[in-house]
């Protein structure tokens, strides 16, 4: 991220106001003794630590927040969480900054994880509950991977051996209650 | 014992197995297990990782249906436990606005159900197959467990249920460090590259500790470490053939449950050699 910009530029004095009063989180409690990201599974994928990430909401660095990839590959795994002597709740953090992405405050740096989510709450809204098989194709379709030969090949070797093994449901269960779950979609989501 | 069942999604689909070996072994301990009724997805990582609010309404609709019944509610997959407990958790706290709650019952996770003593010491008076030379990995992953301030247990840095459980029916529950580790679950199919890493991970530390197999109360650990194993072993260059087990697969085996082999023959990375040579098949 070093450029030859003036830091200084960055800095959304109001962010961890913000990201306090949205959030409930006490971000500012966090003294950056790092026990959180010794512990985490992740850092070896993600471009800032969960630390880091802590750190740069207290000094308003939003724009990078937004465009990390980190915040995408948390697991929400809480081992974070459970050791922080601030309990500072990072994954619901992480929560917190997709949710600022995907309702438009950016574009999402793992687009695919982005869509994964997607396309499984699309599943859920339609039937109520997910349908593995219809959530594969459309993620395969949406992420242009349907045009990649080897990707189609390896998903289709396995579904067939999932199938032959009675692990892979073919048809969708559509809940008698769809109505209400889908009220639910139009409340919270987007 | 009558309690309420939340299978979630998975369980009549990739984990039908699991879903399998529940049936039965409740069957033979005497526990009804009713299915909460019309109940939906919660969601999962996808909802909360877009919508925490989205999350906590679809899960409570389930909770609150299981209330209606009256019995406190099962749930074999951990990342739905993990996100039923959270909404339990704001009924009580009154924070979801859409539904009433009185809080008479409690969302409960299944490993700590069956290691519970109301079921263990059922289950242990009624083993005939000990499970004598097996030597297991507990794996817990991480949903059932964290974060304590939902979960509210004080052990879930090195939790024992599972141990307690293996060892009750004959076999050895080793040691090892990663029982609480990530696999990454929810990363199965936009980031496969990082359920390798932290699953090869674990692989590497299954065969140094020699330890034959691994057991799981997740789904999706399960998926994880057995539907890819192969994959990981050649994208690590590795021969990995380390058996996936269920907890309840193995409580079935101990039982002498004649379905057993039916369940086991869904598994990718095939436990019967294995089970042969310790002449427990
Ligand atoms: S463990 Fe908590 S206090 Fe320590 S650096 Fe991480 S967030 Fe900050
Ligand atoms: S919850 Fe996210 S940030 Fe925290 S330890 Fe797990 S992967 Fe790392």
């Amino acid at each position: 991220m070093e450029t030859s910009e003036p830091v200084i530029k960055e800095i959304d004095l109001s962010f961890l106001n913000e990201v306090e009063n949205e959030s409930q989180i006490k971000v500012s409690a966090c003294f950056q003794c790092r026990k959180c990201s010794n512990g985490c599974p992740m850092t070896f994928a993600m471009d800032y630590h969960p630390y880091q990430v802590v750190r740069f909401v207290n000094l308003g660095l939003k724009e990078r927040l937004i465009d990390s990839k980190t915040i995408w590959l948390c697991s929400s795994c809480h081992t974070c969480v459970t050791r922080c002597p601030n309990e500072i709740d990072i994954p619901k953090l992480m929560d917190y900054l997709k949710g600022k992405v995907s309702t438009g405050a950016g574009q999402a740096a793992e687009k695919n994880v982005e869509l994964f989510h997607r396309e499984f709450l699309k599943s859920v809204k339609a039937h109520g509950r997910v349908f593995e098989g219809g959530l594969m194709r459309g993620y395969m379709i949406r992420s242009g991977q349907m045009w990649q030969p080897r990707k189609v090949m390896d998903n289709a070797l396995l579904g067939l051996k999932m199938f032959k093994k009675g692990r892979l449901k073919l048809t969708p269960t559509r809940i008698k209650g769809l109505n209400k779950v889908q009220k639910m979609f139009q409340r919270h989501w987007q | 014992m009558k309690v309420s069942y939340y299978p979630g999604c998975s369980l009549e689909s990739t984990a039908s197995d699991y879903n399998a070996s529940i049936q039965a072994l409740t069957g033979m301990l005497g526990i009804e297990l009713s299915e909460v009724e019309d109940w939906n997805c919660c969601g999962s990582t996808s909802a909360h990782s877009l919508s925490p609010e989205l999350s906590l309404v679809l899960s409570a609709r389930n909770v609150v249906r299981a209330e209606a019944a009256g019995r406190d509610l099962i749930v074999p997959c951990s990342l739905c436990f993990n996100r039923l407990k959270t909404a339990e958790k704001a009924l009580r706290q009154g924070t979801v606005s859409e539904y009433n709650f009185s809080g008479s019952i409690q969302v409960r996770d299944i490993l700590e159900f069956f290691s519970s003593s109301e079921v263990l010491d059922r289950f242990v008076d009624m083993i005939n197959k000990p499970l004598r030379g097996l030597k297991a990995l507990c794996y817990y992953g991480c949903q059932g467990n964290r974060p304590p301030q939902i979960i509210g247990r004080t052990d879930c840095e090195n939790p024992m249920d599972m141990d307690r459980l293996v060892e009750a029916c004959g076999a050895t529950a080793v040691d090892w460090p990663f029982k609480t580790d990530c696999c990454g679950a929810s990363h199965a199919v936009a980031r496969q590259d990082v359920v390798y890493e932290l699953v090869g991970r674990l692989f590497d530390r299954a065969v140094a500790q020699g330890a034959d197999c691994f057991v799981v109360s997740c789904q999706m650990c399960q998926a994880n470490l057995d539907m890819y194993q192969e994959k990981i072993s050649q994208a690590r260059g590795q021969k990995y053939q380390i058996p996936v087990f269920y907890f309840t697969e193995l409580m079935g085996l101990a039982l002498g449950h004649p379905d057993v082999s039916k369940w086991l023959s869904r598994h990718f990375v095939d436990p019967s050699p294995l089970l042969n040579q310790l002449e427990l098949l």
